[in-house]
């Protein structure tokens, strides 16, 4: 049986041809950037209002800001099976230079805080969060860029 | 200053793992605190109440919980909620009905009974809630984002797990002496080093349990301290309840992401900012501290603390450390109490508890964790989603 390959949120990254990309919403009256994407209101203090908020692309790569993984599990709604012996997971929070913002995400499977460094290039790739019996839930993952 | 209100009383229940109610907490804090400031329960004109939720109601309840409890007599009564942000504005509110002229006495009190291990969100499918979110698709605890600001403080200063060790060191010594502290007993860095490793490079020991306890405080107006024979009291000079600046570039607790600073100028760190406002409001700077109570979330973020209160610059925090500066004895010690190291986190709790020792510590009631001449301090905390926090008191 196939499971069927459904977003664990919905909007918020594509597959689409150019690639695994984030997506964002950027303002049209004040070009302000958000992640995860803004669709009811800008949220710039300064911006002058009256615009749209339109889906935008984030970059594909950026640098380690910081890193850590999770010795114990965590709590619901985290889906995890309570019988397989926990396996941490790792966390990344990356800095896109475009944007100048930090994206928190996990990181590939395989890839541990001891393949990490604060300032290392990393990528954005398509991920699993979890499988249930008819869903594979996917996610995005960061992974330190080899080539 | 115009602005002042005393503090009449301070009360706590102590802190630890009580399987009670925090109805029981907060109504024990408050009696603790009518009685140290010698004031009657029928004399209270207001009551504000630091949220928890109330188990079996799906609402954040406090202020008439406790009026109920202490018996109902009537008092104009508020609740606040602002998650660990709670007790401060709690505080902030009392303050301004006192200001403004609407009330001479008020009592305050946060308490809650904690759940064990990560605090977690409340239940249900929530895509709309960025804390649900986090968790669904990250698992990212509070743990972990205080693990990010350890690791980046590494990476970027070269502190040490053992730097992050002595904080607990420091913070456990103090607690030792702190008949209110959940965790009474004195810690070595090789237990530290030594146990499990939760969020790395955290440890257990580097993270602060959950608790149960409760806080108090008994406010009034400068001319009811005087007319209620209490010339010199300690006084509330500010509190600063701001929230972030937009582009908000430090990523922080429950985000999934920081704000995109393209095109925007900096906004000062979050943190630094809460100490900027309660340091404009009190008329006063670092320099003018005698201590500072600090919400040690985690070792590494109290050391994050030293830098946004401007103890020290950017970077310098484990110096600061080091050289014993804000150890007991030190030229500004940094939580007296034992803070959250020793107490564990009851959330409405602990920004008033923080206050409670200021006062004491102002009194120079502090029995062995005194500090000498203590004029002027300092509370620092922040609350999730946006809310800042601090109490400035001086005598």
């Amino acid at each position: 049986m196939t499971r069927a390959r459904t977003p664990a949120v919905a909007g918020w990254f594509t597959d689409a041809p150019g690639g695994f990309r984030l997506l964002g919403t950027r303002c049209s009256a004040c070009s302000a950037v958000f992640f995860p994407p803004e669709g009811a209101f800008c949220r710039n203090p300064d911006c002058a209002g009256g615009g749209e908020l339109l889906e935008v692309p984030l970059s594909g790569r950026g640098r380690v800001w910081s890193y850590t993984d999770g010795r114990y599990r965590p709590p619901a709604p985290y889906v995890s099976d309570p019988s397989v012996p926990w396996e941490p997971y790792t966390l990344v929070a990356v800095e896109l230079a475009a944007e100048a913002m930090v994206v928190l995400g996990q990181a590939a499977p395989g890839v541990g805080v001891a393949d990490l460094a604060v300032g290392m290039e990393v990528e954005l790739v398509p991920g699993v969060l979890h499988e249930d019996a008819d869903t594979t839930w996917t996610t995005w993952h960061w992974r330190p860029v080899t080539s | 200053m115009s602005g002042d209100v005393a503090v009449l009383g301070a009360g706590m229940h102590p802190w630890g793992k009580w399987g009670r109610s925090f109805v029981e907490y907060g109504t024990a804090a408050a009696r603790a605190a009518l009685a140290d400031a010698g004031v009657g329960w029928r004399d209270v004109d207001a009551v504000v109440g630091a949220d928890t939720v109330r188990g079996g109601y799906p609402g954040y309840v406090a202020g008439a919980t406790f009026a109920r409890a202490l018996g109902w007599q009537g008092a104009r009564v508020s609740s606040v909620y602002a998650a660990c942000a709670s007790g401060a504005q709690a505080i902030a509110t009392a303050r301004a009905q006192i200001l403004a002229g609407l009330a001479d006495v008020v009592l305050v009190v946060g308490a809650d009974a904690a759940p064990k291990g990560f605090f977690a969100p409340a239940g249900g499918d929530r895509p709309d809630d960025p804390d649900w979110l986090r968790f669904r698709l990250l698992g990212a605890t509070n743990p972990a984002y205080f693990a990010l600001y350890a690791r980046r403080r590494m990476a970027v200063y070269g502190d040490t797990p053992e730097d992050f060790a002595l904080v607990k060191v420091k913070n456990a010594a103090a607690g030792a002496l702190n008949p209110h502290a959940r965790y009474r007993t004195p810690v070595t860095p090789d237990e530290v080093a030594a146990s499990p490793v939760v969020a790395d490079p955290l440890r257990l020991l580097d993270i602060c349990a959950t608790s149960d306890g409760g806080a108090a405080l008994v406010l009034s107006s400068m001319a009811y301290a005087r007319v209620h024979g209490v010339g010199e009291p300690v006084r509330v000079r500010a509190v600063s309840t701001v929230t972030p600046t937009y582009p908000r570039a430090v990523l922080d607790l429950p985000d999934i992401a920081t704000d995109s600073a393209a095109g925007a100028a900096p906004a000062p760190p979050f943190r630094e900012a809460i100490a900027t406002a309660a340091y404009e409001e009190a008329g006063i700077g670092p320099g003018d501290l005698s201590l500072a109570e600090v919400y040690d979330l985690s070792t590494a973020l109290e050391l994050e603390w030293y830098e946004d209160l401007g103890l020290c610059g950017r970077g310098e925090a484990a110096k600061l450390l080091r050289e014993g500066a804000t150890a007991l004895g030190g030229r500004v010690p940094v939580n007296a109490s034992g803070g959250l190291a020793s107490f564990g986190e009851a959330v409405p709790a602990q920004a008033i508890a923080q206050v409670c020792e200021l006062t004491w510590q102002l009194r120079g009631t502090a029995g062995p964790r005194q500090v000498p001449g203590a004029r002027a301090g300092i509370t620092a905390n922040q609350g999730l989603f946006g809310h800042g926090s601090a109490v400035v008191a001086v005598r």
